[in-house]
């Protein structure tokens, strides 16, 4: 069965109930990621990107809930798996790399001790074992005299190192997924090109697939296989990266493009549309796009855009509804 | 290391020759000891005498130096009150203090912090409210209220343990122990129960709120994706992260309980320190006071100094910095 994702999101649904009534934070998105393949996340900040990331590995935090949907890892549903049964997934089968390293390790325990406990739960190997595949990863993640630095702590290690920690923790059990949530936004702009480079070549290595969020359409264009725009808890477009760079079809997706001078610079950094993605508590009706759409129309503001096929991407608008050849 | 504690030892010999000028002054210029000593019936001459033979007539600097030297050799003159050594008078109380703050203490750690931990982890349970309730008495109860209560109950009304006093003890050389005997150890429960009641519901809020708070942080969400038993992240990661904070007050609050024992002491009669210090004050026996100030200082310079070796011991990013943050 080489063609089951790794990962599939069908009609997932998050929800903050508050005592002003229920955000929806993630509003009916699927998507899969095939295995080894990097799927890139993109969108304005509150779009939901990161939520989708912790409903994946389990860790929405309360009040925040998963409200509908489902989500399968390798064909098994995980999303209503029991805290004991989610637990052994995440590490094992799910990595996660966070935003910032400076935060990430626990300062009082050597690396080398958070490297051997996530491999002593996860595998079944002995402490000798565990001490040499600890060695083994820092090697891998290129930090030098691995063997002496496994026992210092993470403040003798600079922001750039510590990621690197961080990315071997992530593979530490070798899992087949990784969530990388905007993993070089911490970091210094000099080495953010390498941490990314470093994370799909190890991550090919260990033949492990990848959800990387990020804001930064350079990496994208560089690391992604595929690429989803998300805007306001909804994908608007997901596709092949070539398709969704250079031939955008989404007007959201346009304008994101337009707004940067040159793909492929790895400071091109999203830029604002004219105004703002809704809050949470006023989505419009309809398309959630259509008050900043310059292309909307009568429907756009009535009813709410499935995902329809187009060439190879799939694009929330009603401009590709060929079916019903409602268009203007 | 052998700096750090050189820095912390010499920080500790100024705090203490500060705490022994003021119990200096106290002993040399609260009061007149010659007329003390002198009582009703006196000459000039003898006065003079007297003045002399005391090397109060010498220049004050003088008079510290040797009320140092003395003090180092345990000598801190007559009690005007009981007419014997003072330091006679406080090694017979101290061990009584010493025994009651310990078991106080013990108390306070041992019930507060697995209280604390459970609050903190359990926010929703009726347990965890139940014990926050309890805790508001805690701390809002006088000591001596709290103490005259127990009395009530368990001395008056039930009739099950003493109300005042130590109980038989034991013998080695100058220390006396009630520990080993069944009349020591009940006299030894309402006492301690009292004194250890309000450091306990302290340190239980503590250990709550910095429980909270370290819960939130990154590096535990991280240990969490990193699939960690609930255990080794609530008591491996968290726990141990709440120790500086918790060390630090439980250190003053040991301190707290010596000097408090004033009032547990009075309230049951327990033959301390405390008591002794009481009786001194309503005599205007000042040596005695004197002495008291400076060993109580004396308790709470040391206890610092050992809360300062135990964050170097808990927190590695305090230790001298030998494989210094290397580069990228
Ligand atoms: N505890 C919460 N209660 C209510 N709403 C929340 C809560 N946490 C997050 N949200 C909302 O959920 C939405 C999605 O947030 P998310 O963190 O997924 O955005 P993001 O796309 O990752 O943005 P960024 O690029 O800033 O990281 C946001 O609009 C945010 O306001
Ligand atoms: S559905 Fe309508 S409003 Fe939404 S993006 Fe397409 S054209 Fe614009
Ligand atoms: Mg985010």
């Amino acid at each position: 069965m080489a063609d089951t994702p790794i990962l599939e999101v069908k009609n997932l649904r998050v929800e903050f109930p508050t005592r002003r009534g229920t955000l929806v934070a993630v509003d009916d998105i699927s998507f899969s990621i095939a295995p080894g393949e990097v799927l890139g996340v993109v969108g304005e900040s509150g779009a939901g990107k990161s939520m989708t990331g912790a409903a994946v590995i389990g860790l929405l935090e309360p009040p925040g809930r998963i409200a509908g949907g489902s989500i399968s890892l390798a064909g098994r549903r995980i999303d209503n798996l029991p805290y004991e049964e989610m637990r052994k997934v995440r590490g094992r089968e799910i990595g996660a790399i966070f935003q910032d390293p400076l935060t990430s390790l626990n300062p009082l325990y050597t690396i080398g001790r958070q490297l051997t406990e996530t491999i002593l739960t996860h595998l079944p190997v002995s402490q000798a074992e565990a001490q040499a595949r600890a060695v083994d990863l820092l090697r891998q993640v290129g930090i030098p005299a691995a063997d002496k630095r496994i026992e210092h702590y993470p403040h003798q290690f600079s922001g750039g190192m510590r990621q690197r920690v961080v990315i071997a923790l992530a593979l530490a059990a070798n899992p087949k997924l990784i969530i990388a949530d905007e993993p070089t936004t911490a970091l210094d702009v000099s080495i953010q090109a390498q941490i990314i480079a470093l994370i799909k070549k190890l991550c090919r290595e260990h033949g492990a697939a990848v959800m990387l969020v990020t804001h930064d359409m350079g990496v994208i264009a560089e690391t992604a296989d595929r690429v989803a725009v998300m805007y306001a808890g909804r994908i608007a477009e997901i596709g092949p990266v070539r398709d969704v760079i250079k031939a955008a079809k989404h007007p959201y997706t346009d304008g994101l493009m337009a707004s940067i001078p040159k793909v492929g610079r790895t400071d091109a950094r999203l830029a604002q549309i004219d105004g703002a993605m809704p809050r949470l508590n006023a989505i419009p009706r309809g398309c959630a796009f259509n008050p900043r759409c310059g292309r909307a129309f009568d429907r756009c503001r009535v009813d709410r855009p499935e995902p329809l096929a187009a060439g190879a991407s799939q694009v929330a608008c009603w401009l590709y509804d060929t079916a019903k050849g409602d268009t203007p | 290391m052998i700096a750090f504690v050189i820095r912390r030892l010499l920080q500790s010999v100024l705090v203490m020759l500060t705490v022994a000028f003021i119990s200096f002054a106290l002993f040399r210029y609260v009061g007149d000891p010659v007329l003390i000593m002198l009582g009703q019936d006196f000459t000039q001459a003898q006065y003079d005498t007297l003045v002399s033979e005391l090397g109060l007539d010498q220049p004050f600097y003088l008079q510290f130096a040797k009320f140092i030297v003395a003090a180092l050799q345990g000598e801190f003159g007559i009690s005007y009150r009981l007419a014997r050594p003072v330091a006679q008078l406080i090694m017979e109380r101290l061990p009584a203090t010493l025994e009651l703050s310990l078991v106080a203490a013990i108390l306070a750690l041992c019930i507060g912090v697995p209280m604390g931990v459970y609050t903190g982890l359990h926010r929703e349970s009726w347990l965890s409210r139940f014990f926050l309730t309890i805790s508001l008495i805690g701390v809002s109860l006088p000591t001596f209220l709290i103490g005259i209560l127990l009395i009530l109950i368990f001395a008056v009304q039930f009739g099950v343990l003493p109300s005042f006093g130590r109980g038989d003890v034991v013998k080695f050389g100058t220390w006396s122990s009630g520990f080993l005997t069944t009349s020591g150890l009940k006299a030894l429960v309402l006492p301690a129960v009292t004194l250890s009641l309000f450091q306990l519901t302290l340190i239980m809020r503590l250990v709550r709120s910095e429980m909270l708070e370290v819960l939130r942080t990154d590096y535990i969400k991280f240990a969490r994706a990193r699939g960690l038993t609930n255990r080794a992240v609530h008591f491996g990661h968290a726990l141990k992260n709440t120790l500086v904070p918790v060390i630090t007050i439980t250190g003053l609050q040991i301190g707290g309980i010596i000097a408090f024992a004033i009032v547990t002491e009075t309230v049951f009669q327990w033959p301390g320190m405390g008591l002794l210090f009481i009786q001194s004050v309503n005599n205007a026996d000042v040596p005695v006071m004197a002495a008291y100030l400076l060993l109580v200082g004396f308790f709470f310079v040391a206890i610092n100094l050992v809360v300062d070796l135990l964050y170097y011991v808990v927190d590695p990013r305090l230790r001298v910095d030998r494989g210094a943050a290397s580069g990228h």
